[in-house]
């Protein structure tokens, strides 16, 4: 579902990403940890195309939608092909990002409208049904500025799902949050979890990540260092640095 | 009093050209500027130094001079006016766009990153995040200098006088140069209080309107 082979990102001298190979699968659920600086949320990113790549390859289902720029080996980048590819994933930001001059329903409808042509009606029909899911009917017509941060949030992740994405990518979407509204915010992701949606999740949620998570990916210096059932990374990994970090964490 | 009247009626009058001279700048300056300020920031280097070079010349100078230029110089080019008024509204329009470009493109960079980023990941392209995410938010973020700008035009407007455009300052001028008589002047003073003021009250209106979200 998820391919990416080689990917290397550099950030000047910095070698952010340095050759990741990773497959997700349908329906697989994948947490990232890692130290601060680690590349996690720059792995997500160049996923979805935030940061382009200096080398590797990204494909969705197939869909190549990233490749080194000046490789001639294969087949050139097909613009028409980046925007299907890219058009599978929704993304959800630690800072929620939602469009402050549009209510609640308009931020999850703008993008249904002018992006899959929606009608007006048949976009707002959809945003209710997906705000009732996360529990904001009442919300429908505040602005973000008149809501807390886990609602925030439940309005990004619902501004995500109208667009019927296969894949979700989680970066940190818990961290800008009091702790007595994380609670909520995982629990839709957990909905999400047990309808099998595929999902990569940048969490600092432990727990959380054990639970839903299929597996769990250590990430260090922009590579990969272990990853496997969260029932191994958690009790017994093979890498040292990982039960550090753990007891760093759960600390 | 009835002196008192055809005074103030003759001094009205010029306020026709003062008005047509706003309106005409206010309507073509701001797209103009929206245009300048999205060239500034694009990627395209030629387009983005032509602009700065427009901006520095038309902010760097003063605007008299540039209007002495359109309506004196370009005619020793070739140019032909056939009246003070189409260069003024010319000068008038470059000029402003000008301040306008370095507003709306300082609004539009106060813009968060996120912003740009949650438009791309839900599929939107450029120009669908600029004119549904980015330029309605920059709106309400440039009111205040907008404001600015605003009174400051009506000010400006008087500076045609010196080309021969019977406009409200003129017109007082005149009566007061050949009356000697200095009312004229309270009278075109009273006549710019009340178009600044009704610019402030608008322009307070409007930045209430925009309180609706934070
Ligand atoms: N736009 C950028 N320009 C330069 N360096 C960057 C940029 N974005 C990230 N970096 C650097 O790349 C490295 C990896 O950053 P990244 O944000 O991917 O880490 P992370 O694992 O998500 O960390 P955190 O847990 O703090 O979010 C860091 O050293 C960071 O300073
Ligand atoms: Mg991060």
């Amino acid at each position: 579902m998820i391919e990416i082979k080689d990917v290397s990102k550099n950030f000047g001298p910095l070698k952010v990403l340095d050759k990741i190979n990773l497959q997700v699968d349908r329906g697989e659920i994948i947490s990232i940890i890692g130290p601060s600086g680690a590349g996690k949320s720059t792995l997500l990113r160049s996923v979805i195309q935030l940061e382009s790549i200096d080398d590797g390859i990204v494909e969705i289902e197939g869909l190549r939608i990233a490749c080194r720029k000046d490789r001639d080996d294969d087949e050139p980048i097909d613009k028409t092909t980046v925007r299907e590819g890219l058009a599978k994933m929704g993304m959800v930001f630690q800072g929620f990002n939602l469009f402050p001059h549009m209510t609640v329903l308009e931020n999850v409808m703008i993008a249904q409208t002018i992006v899959k042509d929606r009608s007006q009606k048949e976009a707002q029909e959809k945003a209710k049904a997906i705000l009732n899911k996360v529990g904001l009917t009442d919300k429908e017509n505040s602005y973000p500025s008149q809501i807390s941060g886990g609602q925030k949030q439940r309005v990004a992740i619902a501004r995500a799902l109208a667009m019927d994405p296969d894949i979700m990518l989680f970066d940190e979407p818990t961290s800008a949050l009091d702790p007595e509204l994380i609670g909520e915010v995982l629990g839709v992701i957990k909905a999400l979890a047990q309808e099998r949606m595929t999902m990569m999740i940048v969490t600092h949620e432990m727990n959380f990540a054990r639970e839903i998570s299929d597996r769990i990916l250590f990430m260090e210096d922009g590579r990969i260092v272990e990853s496997g059932p969260p029932d191994k990374i958690f009790v017994n990994p093979e890498h040292p640095r990982i039960r550090t970090f753990l007891d760093k964490i759960l600390s | 009093m009835e002196k008192l009247f055809s005074i103030t009626l003759y001094i009205l009058k010029g306020s026709g050209v003062t008005l047509g001279l706003y309106a005409i700048t206010a309507v073509f300056s701001m797209p103009l500027g929206l245009m300048c300020a999205l060239g500034k920031i694009s990627k395209n280097k030629v387009l983005s130094k032509a602009v700065s070079l427009y901006t520095w010349v038309f902010r760097g100078t003063p605007l008299l001079l540039q209007l002495f230029f359109t309506y004196y110089g370009l005619p020793v080019l070739g140019i032909r006016w056939s009246g003070p008024f189409a260069p003024a509204a010319l000068t008038f329009i470059l000029n402003y766009a000008a301040y306008l470009t370095e507003i709306f493109r300082a609004g539009i960079q106060s813009i968060d990153k996120g912003q740009y980023e949650a438009a791309k990941v839900l599929g939107m392209n450029y120009s669908q995040t600029m004119r549904k995410i980015i330029i309605p938010q920059t709106v309400k973020r440039i009111l205040p200098p907008l404001g600015n700008e605003a009174i400051t035009l009506v000010k400006d407007t008087a500076l045609v006088a010196v080309i021969a455009l019977a406009e409200i300052l003129r017109n007082a001028k005149e009566i007061v140069t050949r009356e000697f008589i200095i009312t004229p002047f309270f009278i075109a003073a009273a006549i710019y209080l009340v178009l600044t003021s009704v610019i402030v009250l608008t322009f307070n209106r409007m930045e209430e309107k925009y309180s609706y979200y934070e």
